[in-house]
C-alpha cells in the first residue's frame, strides 16, 4: 500500500500524484518506471517515475487520464492508496557528457523527460527543450523543464501557444541553427517515430523511451516485447530506452492496439458504474 | 538422524506397524485393483475452472492404503526427492489416523497438498513402488494419498503448525516465492531464524499462483500453506524487486546474514520465426499470468486477454498442456497441441495429456510453426506448419525432429501461446557483482547450493533451467540446511 501525499491537476486530463515509495525514492535513477495496480481486480500498468525526494520517501508520478486504470487513479485523492507498487524497474537513462541534446517532448512525454534532462544537465550538457502539444493546455511542467534546459521552444498544433507546428519542426529549427549531438524523444508512438526520422535524415543519435503494455514488468511475460534492430526485445527489462532509429514503432504501433476493443467497453462499463 | 536404514527399520518394527502388517495377507493386498482418481465429466470441466480431479473419499483411501505391504526396503521414499516416509504414512491412513499422516508428510514436506497434485509421481515414487519394479502392477497410488492425507487436515480444521526454535535473531532473506523459497522458508524458521521472503509480483507463491491453473492447484490451497507459514513466522514482501527496489548489497547493510535465491525461469523463449510478435500471439508465461494471476477472463477483473476461437499452443510440456486446456475453457472451438516430435517424446506428464485428450484438445504432433500471417490490423490469422519426421536421438536422448521439405501448410488461428521453454531471470545474476553463472544464464552452485558469492544460495528453476515444483522444493531444504550450517560455522562463533 503506498499513500498519496500530494495531488495536483495539470490539464484536463494530466495529474500530478506525488506517493510514499522510500525504497523506490532512494534507488530510481533517470529513466526508471514503476507498476502500479489498484485493488484486488485491478490490472497492472506501468508510469515513468517524473521525479522523487528521496529524503521524503515519495516519487512523482504523472499519469494521463485514457482509460480504466487512468481514470480511478486519477480519481484518488490526497490520503488514498495505491494497492500495489514496485519499482524501481527497467534500465536508468545512459548519462554522459556530449555535448548538446535536443529533447523533444510530446505532450504527457514531458514527465518522464524532466529526470533525464536534470540528469544531463548535471552531467554539463547543453539542453535544448522542445515542449509539444496539441494545445496549450496540454504544455505540462514547463516550468520545471526550463530549469534544467538552455532553451526551451513551446510548439503547439493550433498555435495557441508558442510557435503553431508540431514538434519536428521546432526539432529542425534547432538542428538547422546549431550542431546538436544527441537527441532523447519521448511522447505519443507516432510522434516518436517522426521524431526520429527527423533526427536520423541529420543523423544525430537519439533515444525514445517506449511505453508499451505491460504485465508483470520484469521480464516474465513478454507482453511488452518490440522488434530493434530487427531483434526482439523486451521494453520493461532491455528499455524503456532503445536507439530511436532502430525502433519498428509501426510494429509497435500495431501491439498497442492489440486490446483496443477491449478498452473501450471495459470504459464504457467503467462510466456506467 | 541416524542412519537412515536403522530408523526405518526400528519405525517398521514400532507395535502398530507390524499389527497394521499382519492385519491382512500380502497376497490379499497385492490382489488388489489400483483405485482411480475420480475426476469431473471431461465435456462438463472442459467449460469450466474447476478442480479436475476430485481426491479420494476416506473408504477409497482406506483401502488404496491397504495395498502398501510396507516393503522393508522402501523403495518409494528413493524415488522422492525430498525423501516422505511414505511407508509410515500410508500405514498412518490405513490405520485411520489421518491427521497423523498428514504430521508424517510434513515431516519432509512443506507443500504435501500441492505435490499430491502437480508431482510427477509416475516418475519418481510411484516409478520405485515394489508393484512397479517387481510385481510388474500398478503402483500404490502414492500421488492421490499424499493428496487426500493434506486434504484432510486442511478440512479438518485442525491443521498443526510445525514447532518453531527459539529465535535466533539472525535475519535471512529468499528471492522469490515460488516452491523452492517457501520450502527454504518453513526450514529455515523452523530453525529459528528471522526469514524473510520478498517476492516480485503482487502475490506469493510464484509460478503456483501465476503459473499453474486453478484447475490443477486451486490458489486457495497455495494460500492456506502460505498462511501457516506466516503463521511460524515468515514475512512475505511483496512488490519487492531485489537488485531493483533494493540490492543484495542494501539487505546486508540491513543485517540479512545470507540469501536464498529461488527466483526461477521467469524469461519466455520465443521461436523467432516471423510475425511472431504479432497480435495474439502470447508466450504461455503471459497467457497464464493473465488468466491465472490477474483473472483476465473474469468479467470484473480489469486485466484483458484475448479469447480465441481458434487457439494453437506449440509446444509439449505441461505449461503447453496447462494453456491448450485454459484455453478450451475459455471457449475455444478449437485447441490444439502443436509438438515437433511425437507423444512418446513429450515432456508433459501422462495424466495431463490424457486429461487433454479428454477434453476434446486436438494433438498436431510432428508439426512445427514456420511463421505467422497477420491480418491488416496486424492480428494473427494464420500460421504456416512444417510437418516433421522423427531422426536419430540428440543430446536429450530424445529422437531429433528433422523437417520434411515442401510440407508446409496453413492451419487458420486467432490466438497462439508459445509454450517451448524458459531461461533463467537474469535481474539477480546481473545485480550481483562476482556472481558465476553458465552460459544458459543459470547460477553455478556446490553441492551445497552454494553460489560462487558465499552467502548467497540458489535452487530451484534459477539453477536448474526448468525442472518440476518437487526438485525446487527439494533444493530449498537442501539449501537451508546448508545455509544453516555456513552461518553457524561463520556467524554464530
Amino acid at each position: 500500500m503506498n499513500k498519496i501525499v500530494e495531488k495536483e491537476q495539470f490539464s484536463e486530463n494530466v495529474f500530478k500524484l506525488v506517493v510514499e515509495a522510500p525504497d523506490v525514492a532512494v534507488n530510481r535513477k533517470a529513466g526508471h518506471f514503476v507498476i502500479i495496480k489498484l485493488g484486488e481486480k485491478g490490472e497492472r500498468i506501468p508510469l515513468t517515475i517524473a521525479g522523487s525526494d528521496p529524503e521524503r520517501g515519495t516519487i512523482d508520478l504523472v499519469i494521463q487520464r485514457v482509460g480504466v486504470t487512468s481514470h480511478k487513479l486519477t480519481a484518488l485523492n490526497v490520503g488514498d492508496t495505491i494497492t500495489d507498487l514496485v519499482g524501481p524497474l527497467g534500465q536508468a537513462t545512459h548519462i554522459e557528457k556530449v555535448g548538446t541534446v535536443l529533447a523533444a517532448c510530446g505532450g504527457v512525454g514531458t514527465a518522464p523527460m524532466l529526470p533525464i534532462i536534470e540528469a544531463l544537465k548535471k552531467a554539463g550538457n547543453r539542453i535544448i527543450t522542445v515542449l509539444a502539444a496539441r494545445t496549450k493546455e496540454l504544455i505540462i511542467l514547463e516550468d520545471q523543464m526550463r530549469q534544467f534546459s538552455d532553451e526551451v521552444i513551446v510548439m503547439t498544433d493550433d498555435g495557441s501557444y508558442g510557435t503553431k507546428g508540431l514538434v519536428t519542426k521546432g526539432m529542425e529549427d534547432v538542428i538547422n541553427r546549431e550542431k546538436v549531438d544527441k537527441s532523447f524523444v519521448i511522447g505519443p508512438a507516432i510522434m516518436m517515430k517522426f521524431a526520429a526520422l527527423t533526427t536520423k535524415k541529420y543523423n544525430i543519435p537519439t533515444e525514445a523511451s517506449l511505453n508499451t503494455i505491460m504485465v508483470d514488468g520484469t521480464g516474465m511475460c513478454g507482453a511488452c516485447r518490440i522488434t530493434v534492430g530487427g531483434k526482439t526485445k523486451f521494453v520493461c527489462v532491455d528499455g524503456p530506452e532503445f536507439d530511436a532509429h532502430q525502433v519498428n514503432f509501426d510494429e509497435m504501433l500495431m501491439r498497442l492496439g492489440a486490446y483496443k476493443d477491449e478498452e473501450v467497453r471495459a470504459f464504457e462499463a467503467y462510466l456506467n458504474n | 538422524m541416524e542412519n537412515i536404514t536403522d530408523y526405518y527399520k526400528s519405525e517398521r518394527a514400532q507395535d502398530w506397524r507390524t499389527e497394521i502388517r499382519k492385519s491382512v495377507k500380502v497376497k490379499e493386498r497385492t490382489s488388489m485393483e489400483r483405485t482411480k482418481m475420480p475426476e469431473q465429466e471431461p465435456t462438463v470441466r472442459n467449460k469450466n475452472s474447476l478442480e479436475v480431479n476430485l481426491g479420494l473419499v476416506e473408504k477409497i483411501a482406506l483401502k488404496e492404503a491397504q495395498r502398501c505391504i510396507d516393503c522393508p526396503d522402501p523403495t518409494c521414499v528413493k524415488g522422492c526427492p525430498v525423501s516422505i516416509y511414505i511407508p509410515k504414512f500410508i500405514k498412518k491412513i490405513e490405520i485411520g489416523d489421518f491427521l497423523g499422516a498428514a504430521t508424517v508428510l510434513k515431516e519432509t514436506n512443506t507443500l504435501p497438498a500441492v505435490c499430491g497434485r502437480v508431482c510427477p509421481q509416475e516418475k519418481q515414487c510411484e516409478a520405485q513402488c515394489f508393484y512397479t519394479i517387481k510385481l510388474n502392477q500398478p503402483p500404490v497410488a502414492i500421488g492421490y494419498l499424499e493428496r487426500f492425507a493434506a486434504d484432510y487436515e486442511r478440512n479438518s480444521g485442525k491443521t498443526a503448525i510445525p514447532e518453531v526454535a527459539k529465535p535466533n535473531g539472525i535475519k535471512v532473506a529468499s528471492i522469490g516465492s515460488g516452491p523452492a523459497s517457501l520450502a527454504w522458508s518453513a526450514d529455515m524458521v523452523k530453525m529459528g531464524y528471522d526469514v524473510t521472503v520478498f517476492e516480485a509480483l503482487h502475490e506469493i507463491g510464484g509460478v503456483l499462483k501465476y503459473g499453474i491453473p486453478e484447475f490443477r492447484l486451486p490458489n486457495s490451497i497455495v494460500d492456506f500453506e502460505i498462511d501457516n507459514l506466516e503463521k511460524m513466522g515468515v514475512k512475505f514482501v511483496k512488490n519487492f524487486v531485489v537488485g531493483k527496489t533494493a540490492t543484495i548489497d542494501d539487505l546486508r547493510a540491513k543485517g540479512f546474514k545470507a540469501f536464498f535465491v529461488g527466483s526461477g525461469a521467469g524469461l519466455p523463449r520465443f521461436m523467432n520465426i516471423p510475425g511472431e510478435n504479432s497480435i495474439g500471439i502470447f508466450s504461455s508465461n503471459e497467457y497464464l499470468t493473465r488468466v491465472n494471476l490477474m483473472g483476465a477472463a473474469k468479467e470484473d477483473h480489469d486485466t484483458p486477454v484475448i479469447i480465441g476461437k481458434n487457439v494453437a499452443v506449440i509446444g509439449g510440456g505441461n505449461t503447453a498442456m496447462d494453456s491448450v486446456r485454459t484455453a478450451k475453457r475459455l471457449g475455444a472451438e478449437r485447441a490444439m497441441i502443436i509438438y515437433r516430435r511425437s507423444r512418446e517424446e513429450m515432456p508433459a506428464r501422462l495424466e495431463e495429456v490424457h486429461h487433454a485428450i479428454d477434453e476434446e484438445i486436438e494433438f498436431l504432433n510432428l508439426n512445427n510453426p514456420v511463421s505467422y500471417i497477420a491480418d491488416d490490423k496486424g492480428r494473427v490469422q494464420k500460421m504456416l506448419v512444417q510437418k516433421m519426421e522423427l531422426g536419430e536421438p540428440d543430446a536429450s536422448g530424445r529422437r531429433r525432429p528433422i523437417p520434411i521439405e515442401g510440407s508446409e501448410y496453413e492451419i487458420e488461428v486467432d490466438e497462439v501461446v508459445v509454450a517451448v521453454g524458459v531461461s533463467p531471470n537474469p535481474l539477480i545474476p546481473a545485480t550481483v557483482a562476482g556472481l558465476e553463472t553458465t552460459k544458459w544464464g543459470t547460477i553455478v552452485v556446490n553441492d551445497d547450493l552454494q553460489s560462487s558469492v558465499e552467502d548467497i544460495f540458489a535452487g530451484g528453476d534459477i539453477v536448474r533451467g526448468g525442472a518440476t515444483v518437487i526438485l525446487a522444493m527439494g533444493d530449498g531444504r537442501k539449501a537451508a540446511a546448508a545455509m544453516d550450517k555456513y552461518i553457524t560455522e561463520k556467524i554464530k562463533k
